[in-house]
């Protein structure tokens, strides 16, 4: 087939590109002692995290960027970087909120106003660094539910960020964790309490919006004995030709007999075709199962970011704990992607399943790197990986690291590799039953990532088929 | 009348030439049977007629219904009314068997200005073409052609046939693989496809399928080219004297 055809079929126009004139407290770029005390003042946090986030800070000046990923970027200057922007008019209650805001956030088809709100899902509002408003936190704390921006659990919860918050992630984890728990700016806290089934969806959704500034959220999940959440993360950023860092890190911690379910999906503004801006996201993502029975579920859809560094994790630590990886990745335009997992078994009767959609088009690069490691006392651990790569045209390129060490000799691990590119046979298939090229190629898409779908809740599942459509086919409405 | 009139065909696949000035005219309402030996063009003929993207047309044309179609995309083609049942359908994983063929029904009846179906009304027509065709229920919910035996998978084209209700039905090779339970639900869904307006094409390469449907035309393609045209009665005569026989008319 024609490459430039299906070029033309596959380079969808990024539609969430637009900018919120809002205006905007900016820190001046650049990265000090005095930025993180800036910070941590701008979000009135009591000294113990400034001591921390100060702490953080010092070890990462001795830290090096890693560079085993399979990417290739320009260096990122961090001194030419803000670390801090926020909306100016701080909103005491959602009535207060820029009315500029909610009408962004409506076009990202996320409503705030109280009588619009998406029923059965509460969501937190993150715009540059800071949470703008919770939606259904009143309601949720009739449960027991804790569900509030990272800034207030620092001043609300000391008790539990501390317990928690470096339990997952140590500060000095790697350097982008490091860096992120030095600026950390808002994110997401949960905490469910003991026995309790969240009653509704929880969800964040971030948005870069200022120029030259990075995102660095955080996230902390605590789902207690017994109970259950499912939470899902969203994020956009306007079309611009400079690079914009985000770092991330996300910490879940499920106790005995718990269960979170963590869907993400990213579409951070990619670049253009010639590799020109788009976000650079390098996120550190894991949980633990910490108690016996307790399971994590991973599920992304990666289809944004010039740059895709992110390999969400999970320590089965309790005895027959579970944890699970479900990614579908998608690089298209110039974009990079190095994504996967780590399932490090400790606990005996531990299992996991990792299963990697990775699909490239034009000039995109995919790389599934994951880890399965099965400790010496993680008798009858079990692990199922399978990775499958698609291709689209000649140009783009897929690859596959898996990785094994394995203490225990009786554990069960298979792992399943295939690339195929998408057959000329399977599209002329279809063609010749009067299904037009670009609907076929979205079908063919579509069912090769369905397994991870399936995984999605369903509202998020049918949003992650439009924006797959949407990067894939362009068929931009 | 003719529906389809292949004129002095010629066709390339790579840097060979496979069809060199093949004429062929199918009738409404009747059976073409193509005959010949290996590699004389029979796949490569219907390759060219539904534009197979292996094929390169060099000379001559196409006529369908009075219109050129050599330049027509594959889907057009399709929409206008040509269906290929082919010799070895391929597998597309993930892809729900019925949510597939109600976008070809659809795609279809949107070109003609019909309405389209929902799933409802689509389910309900499948349902009753899979009983006819004694095909299990999970035809519904399997993906395309996957883990598909290949019984299966020859039942699948013809039930995508009698859903599609083409105007040109070309079979290539339909009775390869099909034991013969298979081969008896297979043919009896294609001859309830016969109402006098319908042009068939069977490719085949063994007279047994013919036993099934009967032919109106046998042709004979040898070496790119149809060498001869004749009823039924030539099936006979190539069982007993071969390819060969028909070559030494000429």
């Amino acid at each position: 087939m024609e490459n430039k055809e299906l070029n033309k079929a596959v380079s969808g126009e990024y539609s969430l590109g637009f900018e919120i004139d809002i205006e905007t407290d900016v820190a001046p770029p650049g990265l000090s002692e005095e930025t993180i005390a800036f910070i941590s003042k701008k979000k009135g946090e009591p000294d113990w995290m400034l001591e921390l986030r100060l702490k953080a800070f010092r070890k990462w000046q001795t830290m090096s960027e890693p560079h085993w990923g399979k990417l290739d970027y320009e260096p990122i200057d961090y001194q030419s970087i803000s670390y801090f922007a926020a909306p100016k008019k701080a909103p005491e209650s959602l009535d207060e909120v820029d009315p500029k805001i909610i009408e962004a956030y409506n076009k990202l088809g996320i409503p705030l106003e109280e009588q619009k709100q998406l029923q059965g899902i509460a969501v937190d509002a993150v715009v540059d660094s800071v949470s703008v408003t919770t939606t259904y936190s009143e309601e949720l704390s009739k449960h027991g539910v804790i569900f509030c921006s990272i800034s207030d659990a620092i001043r609300d919860y000391p008790e539990l960020i501390k317990k928690y918050m470096f339990s997952v992630v140590p500060m000095n984890d790697n350097f982008f964790a490091t860096l992120n728990s030095a600026v950390f700016t808002d994110g997401t806290f949960v905490y469910i309490p003991k026995g309790v089934r969240c009653p509704m969806e929880l969800s964040t959704y971030f948005r870069i919006n200022a120029l030259n500034t990075g995102q660095f959220e955080r996230t902390l999940i605590v789902a207690d004995e017994g109970s259950y959440v499912s939470y899902n993360e969203g994020c956009s950023a306007p079309t611009r030709d400079e690079n914009q860092l985000h770092a991330a890190v996300v910490e879940l911690v499920a106790m005995k007999d718990a269960e979170i379910k963590y869907s993400t999906i990213q579409n951070w503004y990619p670049g253009d075709e010639t590799g020109k801006g788009g976000i650079y996201n390098f996120v550190t993502k894991r949980g633990i199962c910490q108690g016996e029975n307790s399971k994590i579920s991973w599920t992304q859809v990666e289809t944004g970011s010039a740059i895709t560094w992110k390999y969400p994790s999970c320590i089965l630590k309790g005895d027959n704990s579970v944890g699970e990886f479900y990614s579908v990745a998608v690089t298209t335009l110039a974009q990079q992607a190095d994504t996967g997992t780590k399932m490090i078994h400790l606990g005996k009767n531990t299992s996991s399943t990792i299963i990697s959609k990775g699909i490239s088009a034009m000039k995109g690069q995919n790389t599934y790197r994951g880890l399965v490691k099965i400790g010496a006392n993680a008798t009858n651990a079990r692990n199922y990986s399978e990775c499958d790569s698609l291709l689209i045209g000649s140009e783009c390129g897929a690859h596959t690291f898996p990785y094994l060490e394995s203490k225990d000799t009786q554990g069960q691990v298979e792992h399943e590799a295939t690339t195929s590119k998408i057959s000329d046979e399977q599209l002329f298939y279809l063609r010749q039953r009067g299904i037009n090229e670009e609907d076929a190629v979205s079908m063919i898409v579509h069912g090769f990532c369905k397994e991870v779908f399936s995984k999605l809740p369903m509202e998020y599942a049918v949003e992650a088929k439009a924006l797959l459509e949407l990067t894939l086919e362009g068929s931009v409405g | 009348m003719i529906t389809l009139d292949i004129q002095n065909l010629e066709a390339k696949i790579g840097e060979k030439q496979i069809l060199k000035g093949l004429n062929l005219q199918l009738e409404e309402g009747k059976v073409h049977a193509i005959m010949g030996p290996n590699g004389a063009g029979k796949s490569t003929l219907s390759k060219a007629i539904v534009g197979h993207y292996d094929v390169s047309i060099v000379g001559g044309d196409i006529l369908f219904k009075g219109k050129s179609i050599k330049d027509m995309e594959p889907e057009e083609r399709a929409k206008e009314g040509i269906f290929l049942s082919f010799q070895n359908p391929v597998e597309v994983p993930g892809v729900n068997n019925a949510y597939f063929l109600r976008t070809a029904l659809n795609a279809k009846r949107v070109h003609e200005g019909k309405e389209e179906l929902n799933a409802a009304e689509f389910l309900r027509l499948m349902k009753s073409h899979l009983s006819e065709l004694g095909m299990k229920p999970d035809m519904i919910s399997r993906s395309l052609n996957e883990g598909f035996s290949g019984g299966e998978k020859k039942r699948n084209e013809i039930l995508q046939m009698l859903i599609l209700e083409p105007d040109v039905i070309i079979l290539d090779e339909i009775d390869s693989g099909l034991d013969i339970d298979a081969l008896r639900a297979v043919s009896e869904g294609i001859n309830k496809m016969k109402d006098g307006k319908r042009s068939f094409l069977v490719i085949t390469h063994y007279s047994r399928i013919l036993d099934y449907i009967e032919p109106d035309y046998i042709h004979v393609l040898k070496d790119g080219k149809i060498v001869k045209t004749a009823g039924a009665e030539l099936v006979a005569q190539l069982e007993e004297e071969g390819y060969d026989s028909i070559a030494n008319e000429q």
